[in-house]
């Protein structure tokens, strides 16, 4: 997911709010001191960086069986054993939580999965 | 029809006119312009809307990115479908050859135009299940035979996939 704002765990947005415009200080002339710019910490809950994130696969009846395999092969690198396992769990009990992790990881498979027309979600770990 | 790999393509010969038209058809099947129902099955949510932040940003950011690769995909095969637009006579059984690095793309559209076509008619799990249905009575039918051979293609070329 080249293009989405990058979030980290420990994210902090730092926003350097000048409180003068930057014409006003060469209007002053001479040596002009600069405030020190405002830095908004933005951090998460402890919550937040504890839960893992599940990528969920949900069942859909027009993908095939073998082509749900081959995509979880593809995408996970999982044996085909274990990708046949999850997409048989899809097909009988509706979903399968095929990872669990870092939010940037289950967005950028789920992002994987969608582009391989997929029905899948993330969503944080009960 | 016969499919089978030769060296670096997949060839598809012994194609009847009615299954080349059905071929003919599959950039302008997995179109889901018009169809709400379509649309949202392409492009469907990647959380529980209660996270409408990262949804509101997949919207932003992912999907125009998901539109190009399911675009790219059914190009390439219109691209390939081309073979069967030549000046041969209109009954006459046709071949199709797949150059074997355009597989995924083949994959992806044939699987677009599957979901598409099930949402614009909302075929029941039972439905679609019914692969012996016949005989083709009306649109519906002939989408839903559509779904299934366009299915039994994917099939085939999964199996050379290996």
């Amino acid at each position: 997911m080249s293009r989405m704002p990058r979030r980290e765990c420990s994210r902090v947005a730092q926003k350097k709010q000048f409180k003068e415009p930057i014409g006003a200080l060469w209007e002053k002339g001479g040596a002009t001191t600069i405030e020190r710019p405002a830095i908004e910490k933005e951090t998460r809950s402890k919550e937040d960086l504890d839960l893992p994130w599940l990528v969920i696969v949900h069942n859909d009846p027009v993908n095939l069986m073998s082509y749900v395999t081959m995509v979880f092969q593809r995408v996970f690198g999982y044996p085909r054993e274990k990708a046949e396992r999850h997409m048989l769990e899809v097909h009988h009990k509706g979903r399968s939580v095929l990872w669990s992790g870092m939010r940037e990881r289950a967005e950028l498979y789920v992002q994987q999965l969608h582009g391989y027309l997929l029905l899948a979600t993330l969503e944080k770990a009960a | 029809m016969e499919i089978r790999r030769c060296n670096d393509e997949i060839e598809i010969s012994e194609l009847d006119p009615f299954l080349a038209e059905l071929l003919r058809q599959i950039p302008a099947s997995a179109d889901p312009k018009g169809t709400t129902a379509a649309e949202q099955r392409l492009f469907s949510p990647p959380a529980h809307e209660t996270e409408t932040d990262l949804c509101k940003e997949w919207k932003l950011y992912v999907e125009p990115e998901l539109r190009r690769l399911f675009q790219t995909a059914t190009e390439t095969v219109a691209t390939d479908l081309q073979q069967l637009n030549g000046s041969e006579k209109t009954l006459a059984n046709r071949v199709l050859r797949i150059p074997w690095k355009h597989a995924d793309a083949w994959l992806s559209a044939l699987n677009q135009a599957r979901l598409v076509i099930a949402a614009k008619y909302n075929f029941s799990d039972a439905e679609l299940g019914d692969h012996f249905r016949s005989p083709i009575g009306s649109r519906r039918d002939l989408s839903l035979f559509q779904v299934n051979f366009y299915g039994f293609l994917q099939e085939c070329i999964l199996r050379e996939v290996g």
